[in-house]
């Protein structure tokens, strides 16, 4: 059904100069689901994540052609990109905190978007921390600065900044790839928990971390997706022997 | 691990590690004569300069009899804060401009690169002499204020262009994605994730700027002149310390005076490096 679908991405091919990174790829994001991109290094999977609210848009020689629908409107058409990266948030590999307090942190993107008043920040503020699950950490401490936190609670903070603008897609690359295992398991949990209320997309370079919170999994291989489907089904019966390969560890 | 490092416990492992305790040595020693020299110079300079150090010399006028440095330290304060805030300015944010919003590796940016790194390799008293046929010839502004701080000016812009630049690069990319990616716009982004964070180093810079203008003679006795008096108006002329510690020192007639001088440069100095680092913490705390 096309209303459930977040995002649609039909025939989309990306170059760097003269590098083609994304070959032709369709494929439909459905809403409050997780979609996994799982596959080697390299293969394009951070490549199409941030093409979905343009980070690309920073590097020089990014060509980009085919289409890109969220809900229906064209990603790279009439939608002012800064209002697209508000309702696509991103959450980074490594976690990168502002160096300011947690407080100013969090209220930077209501901040950016006009929230003014004091109480309404404040309120923004502990929703977001609550909703990724680090208030109860850092709610003696706000005004201390976001950088004494520990990788974890970093990330889980940027997570809680990304919420703060109220998106409606939660693109995560390699959320969980600088992190301790504890860490890894909170962050799944919220992952799981805020796909009620959000789309989420997420890189993971960790199969079993795919299994355990996706829905959804597609597969790339050197820009190609090689097989996008239900998780289980990809994981248990996969239709091409490369995804095969690659999910019992032959390469990659 | 890193060991502490005492001198005397180090002479144990001598016999061990003969090349961890040459390398040891070699740096005591270098460290040693540097902060020899420095310290040599500053006691010298302070100890001559102290004793002639009186309420005279710091009289509003410059007489033949009482020759009073106070024309001069004014002369010096505003050259430094009149060119400041021109140089100032112009190069962070023609820096910003280069680092945050032209395309990287353009052709324009390449070109404004190569010239202020060509400026930043000129001796000063080809600025002096520039300055003396342009702003005081051409534009007839003769020795004056404004001959001066421009002259300074141009002297200072690439330092400060090149000091906000690096600093401006040394600012994490992953900062500006942060920001990006909750929709802020570019501007934004400079002045509220980018600029903080690079404030220290660019004041880095203004403090090597002030030195370069404090320490400057060549060029502004050709631009501002060498009278030893307070200017009344832009287009006045004055002096500033090193040049009245040159005519000083040149004239020989005065010698305490020119050590009181050069003491009170150095002082005057340090407390404008203390000012500035303070304010570094002030905007660092905001």
């Amino acid at each position: 059904m096309e209303n459930d679908n977040k995002i649609i991405l039909k025939n989309v091919n990306l170059w760097y100069t003269d590098f083609h990174a994304l070959k032709n790829i369709s494929m439909d994001i459905p809403s409050h689901m997780v979609t996994a991109f799982i596959g080697p290094s390299g293969c394009g999977k951070s490549t199409l994540i941030k093409s979905l609210n343009r980070m690309n848009d920073l590097i020089e020689g990014c060509k980009i052609t085919g289409e890109f629908l969220l809900d229906g409107e064209d990603i790279y058409g009439q939608l002012d990109v800064n209002m697209l990266r508000k309702r696509v948030g991103m959450v980074f590999q490594k976690p990168n905190p502002f160096p300011m307090s947690i407080y100013d942190n969090v209220a930077y993107g209501p901040r950016t978007h006009g929230t003014k008043s004091k109480a309404n920040l404040d309120e923004i503020v502990e929703k977001s921390l609550k909703d990724a699950a680090i208030w109860e950490e850092c709610k003696d401490r706000l005004k201390k600065s976001a950088l004494s936190l520990s990788g974890g609670q970093q990330q889980r903070l940027c997570i809680a900044r990304a919420l703060s603008v109220a998106p409606e897609v939660l693109l995560m690359d390699e959320p969980t790839s600088a992190l301790d295992p504890i860490s890894t398991g909170k962050i799944e949990d919220l992952v799981t928990e805020l796909k009620k209320d959000y789309t989420i997309v997420i890189v993971t370079h960790n199969m079993q971390q795919a299994t355990r919170i996706s829905d959804k999994t597609a597969f790339f291989l050197l820009g190609e997706v090689i097989e996008h489907a239900g998780t289980e089904d990809l994981f248990s019966r996969p239709q091409d022997q490369r995804t095969e390969n690659y999910i019992t560890g032959r390469f990659g | 691990m890193r060991e502490k490092t005492n001198f005397f416990k180090s002479l144990k492992f001598k016999r061990r590690k003969p090349l961890d305790f040459m390398l040891f040595a070699l740096t005591w020693l270098c460290i040693g004569i540097t902060a020899a020299v420095m310290l040599f110079i500053l006691v010298y300079i302070l100890s001559n300069g102290i004793p002639y150090i009186t309420p005279s010399l710091f009289a509003f006028e410059f007489t033949m009899e009482n020759q009073s440095l106070f024309p001069a330290l004014v002369g010096t304060l505003m050259i430094v804060g009149l060119s400041l805030a021109l140089a100032v300015p112009l190069g962070v944010f023609s820096a910003i401009y280069l680092q945050e919003y032209a395309r990287r590796g353009s052709r324009f940016v390449k070109i404004v690169r190569i010239t202020t790194e060509t400026l930043a390799g000129i001796p000063s008293i080809v600025y002096g002499l520039f300055g003396f046929l342009f702003f005081g010839g051409v534009l007839g502004w003769g020795l004056s204020l404004v001959s001066g701080t421009f002259t300074v000016s141009i002297m200072i812009l690439p330092l400060i262009m090149r000091t906000t630049e690096e600093s401006l690069k040394a600012v994490p990319d992953t900062f500006r994605e942060g920001s990006f990616g909750l929709g802020a716009g570019r501007l934004r982004t400079v002045i509220r994730i980018v600029l903080p964070s690079a404030i220290p180093g660019i004041l880095a810079g203004i403090i090597l700027a002030i030195g370069r203008i404090v320490g400057e003679t060549a060029a502004i006795i050709f631009t501002l002149g060498n009278v030893a008096r307070i200017p009344d108006s832009l287009f006045d002329t004055g002096r500033t310390l090193s040049a009245h510690m040159y005519q000083l020192a040149r004239e020989g007639t005065h010698p305490g005076e020119a050590h009181a001088t050069a003491a009170v440069l150095l002082i005057v100095v340090i407390l404008i490096n203390a000012l500035s680092s303070r304010i570094a913490k002030l905007i660092k705390a905001s």
